[in-house]
């Protein structure tokens, strides 16, 4: 591709609509004659409701239902019917279907009136009585029962290789030590909504928060047993959503059945308290051994993940995939067990997996290196894995030596003090910490349809989401480069359950899936245009085949003469056809299957410790990213913004607290739960390096949705440890753990 | 949130009578904390009493030559006000380190002070807390209990007042104007806040119905060496762990007052005036400070999340006084 558009640094288009709140969210449809339902949530962590007692509620007028497990619709028998796209193995959380209580603030009711205020204030007299059962939200006390599961979502850990324990004996230098992170939860600033227009005839069009219209709509057939033509799913813009929207949330079961029972229109908005009583990242225990030689060449891993999961189904993520991605060894062993917890299910959380493992593993080859006595870069460097050691396959392009040289210049790393509290300014103690991490690049099979129109205009659609990572953005880039218009005479439309089909918006994959898939689409249409062009009375496009024409500034011309041209819209008006249309499905490459498909980065970050207070100032990151072909510069940068904005939370801020008293999650509001805020984050730059891959996808890029994040808390760690000599293996570091 | 009545009051005397007339009513000014709370159910009053209209916005010379600053009074017109930032700039600091900009716009001096703990339980409709629920037991004595009290806490409440700002006033030795139905009274800032002792639900002494009418500042505003340092979770829009207003008057070298108000470690600002008179004649110094800062945190008892703030309180005196004497180290 010739590169007008692709490439730069091009504004959102739709960043206007969206700073002039003409983007619509889920809970902001207007629709005729709406209701309002608000849900309320178990006061317990497990047992039974004995009865629930809405009779107060009902005798407000305007009150138009309460709904229980008691009289809601006939649901679905099988778990099948409840599986969403991202289930993992299991049984799904099944809404109102009987009175077991199985996780604290489950819902349990919903109250539909025809106010907000009114359904708040109902909700509030609604009386429950519960049969109390021992709950166990301890995780330390289920550890010894942690298991493996019948089937993982995650890659399974595989067979061990080599002789992990008697290497780690024999090695000159060795480290074992445990890693823990807590639950964290999704707090995108949307909070997840559904509003359901109720069109009569028992259709219905669904506004919901989604990261894929089409699970929604799956979601809503399976359990209330409707047809694909009566639920249409729209979701053309959500407010942040990093997986929380992956799998469809309870209050879009709630405002369904309600419409469906009501025969109204229903908008259930959860609250902010309520974002913490479904999926979070769930609790992780990691224990690492590593083993080096004298000279540092790592020879012994052995990685063992302990990772919460629910009663009711097995989640796990790939946590310990790691050790074999980013280091070469020739003997490792990898487990993975779940610990049950009467608490809900996790949810995919930003690099799941990824974030959790690489934190550990990172800090521990870290540890590691100061054991050798080597500079912490350097010893990554003479441990750099020119293989996936997972698959046993090369990778299809790894610049991660570029993104080590490019950012340690940068970042002045050759003036790094190697000894722990060696470098201070006054009170402050400044450590400077480095961490390498990566992240899948895969492709997913997906479709696109292109219309021209007469006008010029190009219409380029497909059932993806845009949920702020700019996806709008790119595969409009993408159409207009490959048939040579102008940006905006592109629309691209998604968020619609009507449009072609496309995987999930989620695992950094929409760029090359879909983005392979709109290309495509448009080459299709772009072969169309030169055979209706050959249709014109003495076409000097006769007998041209499309490698030898380019489509640019809106018309196709030869390539060895770019004075035979035509305007697209001329092919068009000349045909007397309205508009052409294409489309096109889009499969990852058998080659692909050769190779393993990972993005890289590394990450240095420098902090400032009080040497007595314990605070932390993150004085200056600087991330170096290989993802293959940067679409768009600006988009791509703010991802990886986001991303480093995220590590610095999840090292030092964001913490759910559970209280074992209730097995409840206590800190569920945004005083509470802290996520960094600017004043938390000061220099912060990214580098793209040059990384070239034609296997990965036909765009050639690895997708950023995910890299940024993984080795920024690993980073922070091991800076914090080059400052003050402590480490601190449990996140988040707080001050407490420092004093 | 509930139905309520609200009436919007055009003076003191009849903001007063309208709140005795009315059960279960309550002043609204800035509504940061209070309608927060009604929307999650945890105030349920059946009537406001809007104050906002009040001329009670003003900031004033007392004859004394303090500062009096009107109830109503922004948070951050009091922060940015000329003559506060000029002679009591520790108050500035104080208000300033809280809340955010957009909150501190909002947010009065008197609704401050009066702004509820904000431990995890109280917020929590579905837990025991005996300050939201008298006689249902405190949950955050078993369970988790990092932000609460190490000082000053009983058997039945071991919250802390979350107020910056208030701590600045007690370093201040600050007033608080009230108006009642029996009249004006005026009382020290160290007895508006109580402890909680066997009836946790009482954050403070004021009458039921009386209204905070302003805040009185003494001259003396430790204007050369005063200092507010807040150890929090992150750099701002969080709750003190252990926050420290220190101010020094010092001639020649020698200490001649000392004032030092902690937030963060009890259900009121923590003064020790007896800690405070060991400095007294003093030189300023590390080596003088450290035995302060010990008698502050003498009998302080923590729990399972929050006995580092025992440790941290200490240093924080040291580094509050030291930074407030202008010695580098
Ligand atoms: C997310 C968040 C973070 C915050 N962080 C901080 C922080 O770090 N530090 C900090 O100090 N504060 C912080 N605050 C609290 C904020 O400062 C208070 O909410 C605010 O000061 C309350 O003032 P208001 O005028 O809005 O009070 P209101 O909400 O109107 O009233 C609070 C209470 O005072 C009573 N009241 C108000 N005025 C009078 C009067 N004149 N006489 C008698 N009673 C009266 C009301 O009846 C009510 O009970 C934070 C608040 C939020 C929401
Ligand atoms: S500390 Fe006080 S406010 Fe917190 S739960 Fe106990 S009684 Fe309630």
């Amino acid at each position: 591709m010739a590169s007008e558009v692709i490439g730069k640094p091009k504004n959102r288009v739709d960043g206007r609509k969206k700073v002039t709140g003409q983007a619509r969210y889920a809970a902001e449809f207007s629709v005729p004659d709406l209701t309002y339902g608000v849900v309320v949530n178990s006061a317990i962590a497990r047992g039974t409701i004995k009865s629930i007692d809405a009779s107060e509620a009902l005798k407000l007028e305007g009150v138009l239902q309460v709904f229980t497990h008691e009289n809601r619709t006939k649901l679905a028998y099988y778990d099948k019917s409840y599986q969403d796209m991202d289930a993992p193995p299991g049984s799904p959380f099944r809404p109102l279907y009987n009175n077991q209580v199985q996780f604290n603030m489950q819902p349990i009711a919903l109250v539909v009136a025809e106010t907000y205020e009114l359904a708040l204030y109902a909700a509030a007299l609604v009386k429950v009585e519960y049969e109390q059962a021992p709950h166990e939200t301890k995780f330390a006390a289920q550890r010894p029962y942690a298991y493996e599961p019948e089937e993982y979502k995650s890659t399974p850990p595989p067979e061990p290789w080599g002789s992990p324990e008697e290497a780690l004996k024999n090695a000159a230098h060795t480290i074992t030590e445990e890693y823990a992170h807590p639950s964290q939860h999704h707090n995108p600033i949307e909070m997840h909504a559904s509003t359901v227009h109720w069109e009569g005839d028992g259709r219905i069009t669904v506004y919901d928060k989604i990261q894929g219209a089409l699970n929604s709509q799956k979601y809503v057939m399976g359990i209330f047993g409707l047809k694909e033509e009566e639920v249409r799913v729209l979701s053309p813009f959500v407010g942040g959503a990093f997986g929380s929207g992956l799998r469809p949330q309870y209050q879009l079961f709630m405002a369904v059945m309600a419409a469906l029972e009501l025969k109204r229109s229903v908008r259930v908005v959860l609250t902010r308290p309520q974002m913490f009583s479904f999926g979070h990242r769930p609790k992780t225990v990691q224990r690492l051994s590593l083993g080096a030689s004298a000279d540092g060449k790592l020879q012994a891993v052995i990685h063992e993940a302990y990772a919460e999961t629910s009663r009711f189904e097995d989640y796990s993520e790939d946590v310990i995939i790691w050790p074999g991605v980013l280091y070469n060894c020739d003997n490792v062993k990898l487990s993975h067990k779940l610990v049950g917890l009467d608490v809900y299910t996790p949810l995919d959380m930003r690099a799941p997996g990824g974030t959790t493992g690489i934190f550990a593993l990172e800090c521990a080859i870290d540890e590691l290196s100061y054991k050798v006595g080597m500079d912490p870069m350097e010893f990554r460097l003479k441990n750099y894995a020119e293989k996936d050691q997972i698959e046993d396959k090369p990778f299809s392009s790894k610049e991660l030596r570029e993104c080590y040289r490019q950012g340690a210049e940068k970042f002045g790393w050759k003036n790094r003090k190697q000894a722990p509290r060696s470098m201070r300014e006054g009170h402050q103690l400044i450590g400077w910490g480095v961490a390498n991490g990566a992240w899948e690049a895969t492709q997913k099979p997906a479709s696109a349809k292109a219309v021209l129109a007469l006008n010029g205009q190009l219409t380029v659609s497909s059932a993806t989401g845009d949920i702020g990572t700019g996806t709008y953005t790119i595969m409009s880039q993408i159409a207009a480069e490959s048939l040579g218009l102008a940006l905006d005479k592109v629309e691209f439309k998604l968020g619609d359950s009507s449009l072609p089909k496309a995987p999930l918006e989620g695992g950094s994959w929409t760029a090359s899936s879909v983005g392979s898939a709109v290309k495509k689409v448009c080459n299709k249409l772009g072969e169309k245009l030169l055979e209706l062009a050959q249709e014109i009375e003495g076409s000097p496009f006769k007998n041209v085949k499309i490698e030898e024409v380019v489509f640019e500034g809106g018309r196709m011309h030869l390539k060895n003469n770019s004075s035979t041209a035509i305007a697209l819209t001329e092919i068009l008006s000349r045909n007397k056809t309205e508009s052409l249309q294409a489309e096109a499905d889009s499969e990852p490459s058998d080659e692909q299957e050769n190779y393993s498909r990972y993005s890289h980065s590394a990450v240095f970050v420098e902090v400032k410790v009080d040497e007595d207070l314990g605070t932390v100032k993150v004085t200056r990151v600087v991330s170096a990213i290989a993802g293959g072909r940067i679409l768009n510069p600006k988009t791509a940068r703010s991802q990886i913004l986001g991303g480093i904005v995220w590590g610095i939370g999840m090292a030092m801020e964001e913490y759910s607290v559970m209280d074992n008293q209730y097995g409840r999650f206590m800190n569920h509001d945004l005083a509470e739960y802290h996520v960094p805020v600017n004043a938390d984050v000061h220099d912060v730059e990214v580098i793209f390096v040059e990384e070239k891959d034609e296997i990965v996808n036909p765009i050639g890029a690895k997708g950023l949705g995910e890299i940024g994040i993984v080795s920024v808390a690993p980073a922070i760690a091991n800076a914090i440890y080059h400052a003050t000599g402590k480490r601190v293996r449990d996140l988040p570091i707080t001050l407490d753990k420092l004093v | 949130m509930r139905p309520f009545t609200y009436t919007r009051a055009k003076d003191v005397a009849a903001a007063v009578t309208d709140i005795r007339a009315n059960s279960e009513a309550r002043f609204i000014a800035g509504g940061t904390n209070l309608l927060d709370l009604m929307k999650i159910d945890v105030m349920k009053p059946r009537h406001l009493v809007d104050i906002t209209r009040l001329a009670l916005d003003t900031i004033e010379e007392t004859d004394e030559g303090g500062l009096r600053l009107g109830a109503l009074v922004t948070n951050a017109d009091t922060a940015y006000h000329e003559q506060v930032e000029k002679r009591y700039p520790l108050l500035s600091h104080a208000i300033l380190a809280g809340a955010t900009a957009q909150l501190r716009n909002k947010a009065t001096d008197a609704g401050n002070l009066l702004q509820r703990t904000r431990c995890y339980y109280f917020y929590d409709t579905d837990t025991a807390c005996n300050k939201r629920e008298p006689g249902t037991g405190c949950s955050a004595i078993s369970g988790y209990n990092r932000n609460h009290a190490i000082l000053g806490h009983s058997e039945h409440c071991i919250a802390t007042h979350p107020s910056d700002m208030a701590v600045g006033l007690a370093a201040l030795d600050a007033r608080i104007l009230v108006t009642g139905p029996q009249g004006e009274r005026m009382l020290p800032i160290s007895d508006l806040h109580r402890l909680p002792g066997n009836t946790p639900e009482k954050d403070t002494n004021l009458g039921e119905n009386e209204i905070i009418t302003a805040i009185e500042l003494p001259p003396q505003g430790f204007a050369q060496h005063f200092t507010y340092l807040k150890n929090r979770d992150r750099a701002s829009y969080a709750f003190a762990l252990v926050s420290v207003a220190a101010g020094l008057e010092i001639e020649g070298g020698v200490i001649r007052e000392a004032r030092i108000a902690l937030g963060g470690v009890a259900h009121k600002p923590w003064r020790r005036p007896e800690a405070e008179a060991m400095l007294r004649g003093k030189k300023a110094s590390r080596e003088n400070f450290q035995p302060v800062a010990d008698a502050y945190v003498q009998g302080a008892k923590g729990f399972e999340h929050n006995t580092f703030k025992i440790e941290l309180a200490r240093r924080s005196i040291v580094r509050a006084l030291m930074t407030a004497a202008k010695i580098e180290e």
